[in-house]
């Protein structure tokens, strides 16, 4: 009688899935995503197996282009290391794309003015720590305060992206001017680019160093502990007598210092100079990247190539295709989207209407 | 006279500059009240700048000289509001329905809208031989007040209350009506309930899965009208790569900014007008234009840190904003 009450499909919370099935269902996503790109590719007219292709062999196909790549996920990879400590503490930091240009700055200062009195290996360690305190005190800002006052830390840190590229804008066009009028600032001089390795800036080395030291830290470390209990519940790590605001502050200055490297490993190995788009939306994408790997850094290495190819690729596709660059952003867009929401049917298990029996069985 | 040289024209250009954000503001309180954080509003804010000028640009080519303003901005209004509505209408069902973390899934709906608006405004461009935009006829419709010109003429007043574009007057009533449906509606104390404890609405009887659906989907829609008043006021109706950088994302400062409430949204937005547009009409010593335009930002940290400061009870965010819900889940 109240059969029409029931709904159809009922939620219920699952205990843990077994490991085959969740990369199983991981893998359906990632199938899921590939069609609904396909769909997006038919509705334009064009063919969707040759457009994969395209991105593909685009992205892959040439020696040059796999640097290309490369170069494209250096700084995905390290943005999303430097983030995941913040999001496993809950605090959402989504100011890296300013720490990755205040890190800019301070390196492309020393690039600049002290290119002159420093040697050649010690101006790049002297850029690399310059982008490193830049980036980490650019970051400890918002963390004050939230640790301080509790203020709000999402807006807080985007706000603080706004305005130090307001100050790269000013910089460009004032003070660091090259030729006047040119709105540009001059290319460093040789000494100040980062070496490189296998025809990619050895930039590629540093975040795969960092990629191990992450893993380490936030895994073997009482730091790393102190950082996951308070993600957890801040009221246990109080009780538990860890002082939550220091540990906030130096896992912001943590963060924010791997994002200044970062700043500081495009401007000098990417860029060679320094410009109001020097970040590009790598603190945003880098998110994504961090919370899909669900905060491991190996994952990350992954997940942080994937978007590179299909950035890449889309870039051939525009060219080859003539279909508009901004179709990376979509497809990325629809392979977040699919990868955020397995997460449910992984969390989750679905009760149809009318098969009670076999769901209180199991 | 002081006023009407200095600080009128002010006055009137923060208006213009503001509107978008106070669309952009009104969506979002509406989803935020609902408790779902969308940081997509820029995404949403792109789609309907693209959609909006789309509908605007291909009515004109083919209706042709019998092309109406007023359906004109009728149908830009229209599929704007679509656009941020398909993009919200994402955002809900990938949050909502599954679930998933309403901070990341809102920067992915950022970043696809953002792509989506861009893909939509460039296929325009190519198609059409290089250039979208609408004739100058139309733009009038747009740009110029609706009000007759004796009424314009009235000094001082007559420009401020009658010598706005349309979208201005149609923010307000909105700014106003959502204020209305908000606090003294049935329908708004529910949605109020739902983003305070979905747990309790539910077990009053409201469908929370539907109010959050509704909230989100129309406020999303609110706010994609923003991205298409900048295009066709603000950035001359033609589609060019940077024009919203950022006004989607003020927009969810200016959220917290006016404590989620319209009324406030009305004088927040028109400072925050001013504040971008100052750099333009005050000129001050010592101070370059470049820094001078981050004003607004500065002013929204600091505004965010004195909020924080004076933490009173009737000031903070809905409490279950950004938590997904789970009946069985306590």
């Amino acid at each position: 009688m109240h059969e029409q009450k029931t709904p159809f499909i009922r939620l219920a919370k699952r205990d843990a899935m077994p490991g085959g099935q969740v990369w199983c269902i991981r893998a359906l996503s990632f199938v899921a995503a590939l069609l609904l790109g396909a769909a997006i590719f038919l509705v334009l007219g064009r063919n969707p197996f040759a457009a994969y292709a395209t991105i593909v062999s685009g992205a892959l196909g040439k020696p040059t282009a796999i640097r290309q790549t490369v170069r494209v996920a250096i700084p995905l990879l390290g943005t999303a290391l430097a983030i995941a400590p913040c999001f496993k503490m809950r605090f959402w930091n989504i100011g890296a794309e300013g720490q990755i240009t205040a890190g800019a700055v301070a390196a492309s200062y020393f690039a600049l003015f002290w290119c002159d009195a420093l040697p050649g290996p010690l101006l790049i360690l002297v850029m690399a720590a310059a982008g490193a305190a830049a980036g980490g005190l650019w970051a400890l800002i918002p963390a004050f305060f939230k640790a301080r006052w509790g203020t709000n830390e999402t807006l807080f840190t985007l706000m603080m992206n706004y305005i130090i590229i307001g100050v790269v804008k000013w910089l460009q066009g004032g003070p660091w001017e090259g030729r006047p009028g040119s709105q540009i600032i001059p290319q460093f001089d040789q000494k100040a680019v980062l070496p490189k390795v296998l025809g990619v800036h050895c930039g590629w080395i540093i975040v795969l160093a960092l990629t191990v030291f992450m893993f380490v830290y936030m895994r073997y470390t009482k730091h790393g502990y102190e950082i996951s209990v308070i993600g957890e519940s801040e009221n246990t790590a109080r009780y538990a007598g860890m002082n939550v605001g220091r540990v906030i502050m130096r896992t912001m200055f943590l963060s924010g210092a791997i994002s200044g490297i970062v700043g500081f490993m495009v401007a000098s190995g990417a860029n060679n100079t320094l410009y109001d788009g020097v970040a590009a939306g790598v603190g945003f994408t880098a998110i994504t990247v961090a919370w899909l790997a669900q905060l491991n850094p190996f994952a990350m290495v992954g997940i942080s190539g994937l978007l590179a190819v299909l950035e890449k690729g889309a870039d051939t596709l525009h060219t080859r295709m003539s279909v508009p660059a901004s179709i990376s952003d979509i497809i990325t867009g629809i392979f977040l989207f699919c990868m955020l929401g397995c997460e449910f049917f992984i969390n989750y298990k679905l009760i149809f209407r009318g098969r009670h029996e076999e769901v209180s069985k199991a | 006279m002081n006023i009407q040289t200095l600080l009128l024209p002010l006055i009137m250009a923060a208006i213009i500059n503001g509107t978008p954000l106070l669309f952009g503001t009104v969506g979002e309180i509406l989803s935020e009240k609902a408790g779902n954080l969308n940081l997509g509003v820029e995404g949403m804010m792109y789609m309907g700048g693209a959609m909006g000028l789309g509908a605007a640009f291909y009515y004109e080519s083919l209706a042709g000289t019998s092309a109406n303003g007023i359906a004109a901005v009728a149908l830009a209004l229209l599929f704007s509001f679509l656009g941020g509505a398909a993009g919200a209408l994402i955002y809900s069902f990938v949050t909502i329905t599954l679930r998933a973390n309403q901070n990341v899934t809102g920067l992915a709906l950022a970043i696809f809208g953002t792509g989506a608006g861009q893909f939509i405004g460039e296929y325009m461009r190519v198609t059409s031989g290089g250039y979208v935009s609408i004739s100058l006829e139309l733009k009038t419709f747009f740009e110029n007040s609706p009000f007759p010109a004796f009424l314009q003429d009235i000094p001082v007043l007559g420009p401020l209350l009658f010598g706005h574009n349309i979208f201005v007057y149609i923010g307000v009533a909105l700014a106003v009506s959502m204020s209305l449906f908000l606090n003294r509606s049935r329908a708004g104390l529910c949605l109020r309930a739902v983003g305070e404890s979905p747990a309790t609405a539910d077990a009053a009887g409201v469908n929370v899965t539907r109010y959050k659906y509704l909230a989100t989907v129309i406020g999303g829609g609110i706010s994609a009208i923003g991205g298409m008043v900048y295009i066709t006021t603000i950035a001359g109706s033609v589609w060019n790569h940077e024009g919203l950088s950022g006004e989607g994302w003020l927009a969810v400062a200016l959220v917290i900014f006016c404590l989620w409430r319209p009324l406030n949204a009305l004088w927040g937005s028109v400072l925050f007008g001013a504040l971008m547009i100052l750099y333009l009409r005050l000129q001050l010593p010592f101070i370059p234009d470049q820094l001078y335009k981050i004003l607004p930002y500065v002013v929204t940290v600091i505004v965010l840190i004195l909020t924080s400061l004076r933490s009173s009870k009737d000031k903070q965010p809905p409490a279950s904003l950004g938590a997904a819900y789970f009946r069985e889940e306590r």
